[in-house]
């Protein structure tokens, strides 16, 4: 019988997501038993012409990592879905943009004028040159693609079967979701989230939690943090309380605040809104003065509560003056 | 003219195409190595907290986040005018050597090295770490395996993930390490330095004992005459993690030998059209285009650069490598771009006896791993040789540490015009009149790229813009009838 | 076709929205452009709720909530009054102006202050204009074109 086909894609991805899948370390050669790899660019010759030829729903689960950033992205991630049963996007940035989706922040002709003309280091001739999706050299016409004014997640492009969150998603996890699939038990119902669990960021976390009223926050720098208490306790901002918990909390036991890789927790859609909500219930004062004060030390809530779902939050994109 | 066209390039980190175009004869007119992705890191890290940056440009690349990581510490440590405690500076330089052989060891076993373990016209399907360890065995494959479970084991205990780490901050690191695990990983270290071994080894076997694959990486065909770039202490040795950027010319003389600060009066980035990817050039030589020789500003920045760049190893074991290379190839420098590959598994020797020195050294338990910074932050570059090259982050920020702009010169990019010259050459040599361009022949033009190990995803932090339309018909009750939204 | 403001109105039931039905009654006249939904408390409001109301077209949104120390569940308003500035703080972050979003204590009683918010915000909202958002036409087109 023939074995079941793999594919593994990146779009607009760092590669942490490939590197999470080979640290699985020795159980890979028990997904080559188990699979057919028929597409991967990090590690096989595969082409897009390959896949282009295969029959649609050939492909029996495709790991599609990376967000949507341009059009070759979304035209391959309209492929993979019509070549694939099952369309899994995988890791932070499929599912919700990841840092890539900070670029919603920010506009592409600030971009543009910056990268192609005021850079330091970049030389700028005749006004400067930007980069354009055809050319028409001496020889013939050759293209790159369009970038898109907004990222998206995979979802907000394609219709997507199942999600495992993370930046990247950690191994033990991501063998969890290969071995339940292996397993031939029945998958659970679409949309669900895989390689995860249910709580938030906090209950796998070992610190000791007391009763919260800040009055004051720092910045991680700023101070030597006890290893034992809570960060948030000690007036360090810390994603926890607005994040999926599934990673183990490396985070904080690596003495550094959460910064909400696993996505938001279940039924939560904006993390930043559930991160004001959660901090303001723990600050400790009722003048509104104080208060804005307050809020004066918490730098930057933009790139923080949404560093990596900013393009799958409720408003996704900061809006151009 | 016929266009042949390679999309996409595979076994690297990162999206690029190449197109080739022959003329009526069969023979190369010309070829174009296209990166078409951005993102736009330089923008969108303007306004975040500056010592946010070393958890936000890891992400520029998982396959070498640690390199982004410990540049962006150091530029953090610039801007903020603080100097970490020894113990600190000793543990980052630890997780740095452990990565270095760690990704060297990726990169020869499953995206540069299968050409050479497999063949590089073997079967599409073969020519990949699964295809090597059918090859090699599983005891060979087991070995390769278990290399990259002791690195990332290491690098989670001293980065918090093994994946983007965590632990720099501006002035230190958040975590230090138990003697007892300390001698975990001097365990580590120790097999770390007989795979380094075994490695050499192997590539002495597979590679330097197949005659036709040392005719391969000496003949014209991938070679050229460039400026060779590195990092080196102050005896002008190979260093990963510190010291100043020495570049040589084509004959090996040095040409200038720069400090972090310094970098923008010796590095310039040319913009093409075509592509998304800027040019890095000597600024001193000036922008030529993408052409060999002492009067082009094309420089490489690659294990083989770096050991052109530099007078020996800062280890005996790897010393004596390098010496043997240079007296197989014939002194220095070496122009051989698929010598890189030997250069490499050099680097991932050295890189291993640095971290077990590193390791044993008293101060690595040490409990000040953070300097609290107290001055006004500014502005600060930080360097690091990336396995792929000269990596740069330079930060500016307000009185507050909040970041106002950012540059990047990132490893790969360093490489893009080598690159596409290897490329254009490689093609060139192997693509003949009358021959039939086969699947395999395509795959030894990409052989041309694998030897520097790229990073496109490094290369492409930057991001252009397009302007959006949604264009609406209306019928004549104002109706929508159709729409076109180029968003 | 002029400019008429859809403002969403969260009211908590014990005193704003007693004081909403209080002007009702009263027949004070305010403008119709306040779309209100009762909610127990102002601090059952979840930040999440008004950017959705953007998102779903809204161009302005109003909290009103009890006056502090008088909040039925004693400490509900408390959360309010942090949270709505510190929203506030992402509203603007993505580019929406912050007028657009108030908060404001309303008691039973307050019939006429009630009208009085309502016609001040209706105007301040037209004068501000639409509110026009990329996620409007995204939201639209669920699955996007090649």
């Amino acid at each position: 019988m023939a074995k079941p086909k793999l594919g593994l894609y990146w779009a607009a991805s760092c590669g942490g997501c490939e590197i999470a899948v080979l640290d699985i370390h020795e159980k890979i050669l028990d997904v080559a038993a188990a699979f057919d790899i028929v597409f991967w660019p990090v590690a096989l010759d595969f082409k897009y012409s390959d896949v282009r030829a295969m029959e649609d729903k050939s492909i029996d689960l495709c790991l599609f990592n990376g967000s949507i950033r341009n059009s070759e992205n979304a035209e391959i991630a309209h492929m993979m879905r019509a070549k694939s049963k099952v369309l899994v996007a995988f890791g932070s940035c499929a599912l919700e943009g990841g840092i890539p989706g900070l670029a919603n922040l920010t506009t592409k002709d600030a971009i543009w004028n910056y990268v192609y003309k005021e850079s330091p280091s970049t030389v700028t001739k005749n006004g400067g040159t930007y980069p354009q999706t055809h050319s028409m050299m001496p020889e013939g016409s050759i293209d790159i693609p369009e970038m898109w004014e907004t990222v998206k997640s995979l979802d907000q492009v394609v219709d997507v079967d199942y999600y495992v969150p993370g930046c990247p998603p950690q191994p033990e996890q991501i063998w969890g979701v290969i071995e339940y699939i292996l397993s031939g038990k029945p998958l659970p119902a679409k949309g669900a989230v895989l390689g995860a669990t249910d709580k938030t960021c906090c209950d796998e976390c070992l610190r000791e939690r007391k009763e919260k009223k800040l009055k004051k926050f720092f910045r991680p720098f700023e101070i030597q943090t006890d290893p034992n208490e809570c960060l948030l306790d000690q007036g360090i901002v810390c994603m926890g309380p607005a994040t999926r918990s599934g990673c183990g909390a490396l985070c904080t036991k690596a003495n550094v605040p959460c910064r909400g890789c696993y996505g938001p927790p279940p039924n939560v859609t904006d993390q930043g809104a559930k991160m004001v909500s959660a901090l303001s219930s723990i600050i400790d004062a009722q003048d509104p003065q104080e208060i804005e004060s307050i809020l004066d030390q918490i730098v930057d809530p933009m790139g923080t509560f949404y560093r990596f779902s900013l393009a799958h939050s409720i408003l996704r994109r900061v809006e151009k003056s | 003219m016929r266009q042949i066209k390679i999309d996409p390039i595979t076994r690297l980190e990162g999206h690029g195409k190449i197109d080739i175009f022959l003329n009526d004869d069969g023979e190369v007119a010309n070829t174009y190595f296209q990166i078409p992705e951005l993102r736009g890191f330089e923008q969108f890290c303007v306004g975040r907290p500056v010592e946010e940056l070393p958890r936000i440009t890891t992400r520029i690349c998982g396959v070498c986040p640690e390199a982004h990581h410990m540049a962006s510490a150091k530029a953090c440590d610039a801007v903020f005018h603080v100097d970490p405690p020894p113990t600190a500076k000793k543990l980052r330089q630890l997780l740095y050597n452990v990565f270095f052989a760690g990704d060297h060891t990726l990169h020869f076993y499953a995206l540069g090295g299968p050409d050479f373990i497999v063949g590089p016209t073997a079967p599409a399907a073969e020519r990949n770490i699964l295809g090597v360890v059918k090859k090699v065995g599983l005891e060979v494959g087991g070995k390769v395996i278990e290399m990259r479970k002791r690195t990332q084991e290491v690098l989670k205990t001293l980065g918090g993930k093994q994946t983007h780490q965590v632990t720099s901050l501006p002035g230190g690191v958040s975590k230090g390490i138990t003697s007892e695990e300390a001698k975990h990983i001097e365990e580590h270290c120790l097999w770390f330095v007989e795979f380094g071994k075994f490695t050499l080894q192997a590539f002495n076997d597979i590679v330097l004992k197949n005659q036709q694959y040392v005719d391969l990486i000496l003949s014209d065909a991938f070679s050229h005459k460039t400026y060779y770039m590195g990092l080196v202490d102050e005896q002008n040795r190979v260093n990963f993690y510190d010291g100043k950027v020495r570049v040589v010319d084509p004959d090996g003389k040095e040409f200038v030998k720069y400090s972090p600060s310094e970098y923008l009066e010796n590095i310039a980035e040319e913009v093409e059209p075509w592509t998304y990817l800027k040019f890095p050039f000597l600024k001193k030589v000036g922008w030529k285009g993408l052409v060999d020789g002492k009067d082009s500003g094309v420089y490489r920045a690659t294990p083989l650069s770096r050991l052109n760049a530099s007078d020996g190893m800062p280890t005996p074991l790897a010393q004596a490598e390098y010496e043997k290379m240079y007296s197989t190839l014939g002194g220095k420098p070496v122009h051989a771009t698929l010598a890189t590959h030997w250069a490499r598994v050099i680097e991932l020797l050295s890189a291993a006896e640095m971290a077990l020195d590193l390791v044993r050294d008293p101060e690595i338990t040490g409990t000040n791993i953070r300097t609290i910074p107290t001055e006004i932050p500014t502005e600060g570059v930080g360097i690091v040789e990336a396995p792929r090259g000269t990596l740069t982050h330079h930060y500016t920020t307000d009185a507050k540490g909040m970041v106002t702009k950012v540059n990047l010169i990132v490893g790969t990019t360093n490489n893009y015009a080598p690159i596409s010259m290897s490329i254009n050459k490689a093609a060139r040599g192997l693509i003949k009149k009358g021959q039939e361009v086969t699947e395999g022949t395509l795959n030894m033009i990409e052989m041309a790229f694998r030897a520097y190990d790229p990073c496109f995803g490094c290369a492409t932090h930057a991001l252009p813009g397009r302007r959006p339309f949604i264009l609406r018909i209306r019928d004549k009750d104002g109706e929508i009838l159709k729409e076109i939204n180029r968003c | 076709m002029a400019f008429e403001p859809k403002i969403i109105g969260f009211l908590c039931n014990w005193c704003s929205y007693t004081g909403a039905d209080l002007a009702g009654v009263s027949r004070i006249k305010s403008a119709p452009n306040v779309r209100i939904i009762r909610t127990m408390c102002s601090g059952r409001v979840d930040p999440a709720f008004i950017l959705k109301a953007f998102q779903l077209g809204a161009d302005g949104v109003i909290v009103m909530g009890c006056h502090l120390g008088d909040c039925h569940y004693q400490e509900g308003n408390y959360k309010t009054i942090r949270r709505l500035p510190f929203l506030r703080r992402l509203v603007k972050g993505f580019g929406i102006d912050p007028r657009r979003l108030r908060l404001e204590w309303v008691s039973a009683s307050e019939g006429d202050k009630f009208a009085l918010l309502v016609n001040e915000m209706t105007e301040e909202i037209r004068s501000l204009g639409p509110l026009k958002l990329s996620v409007h036409h995204e939201i639209q087109q669920p699955v996007a074109h090649h």
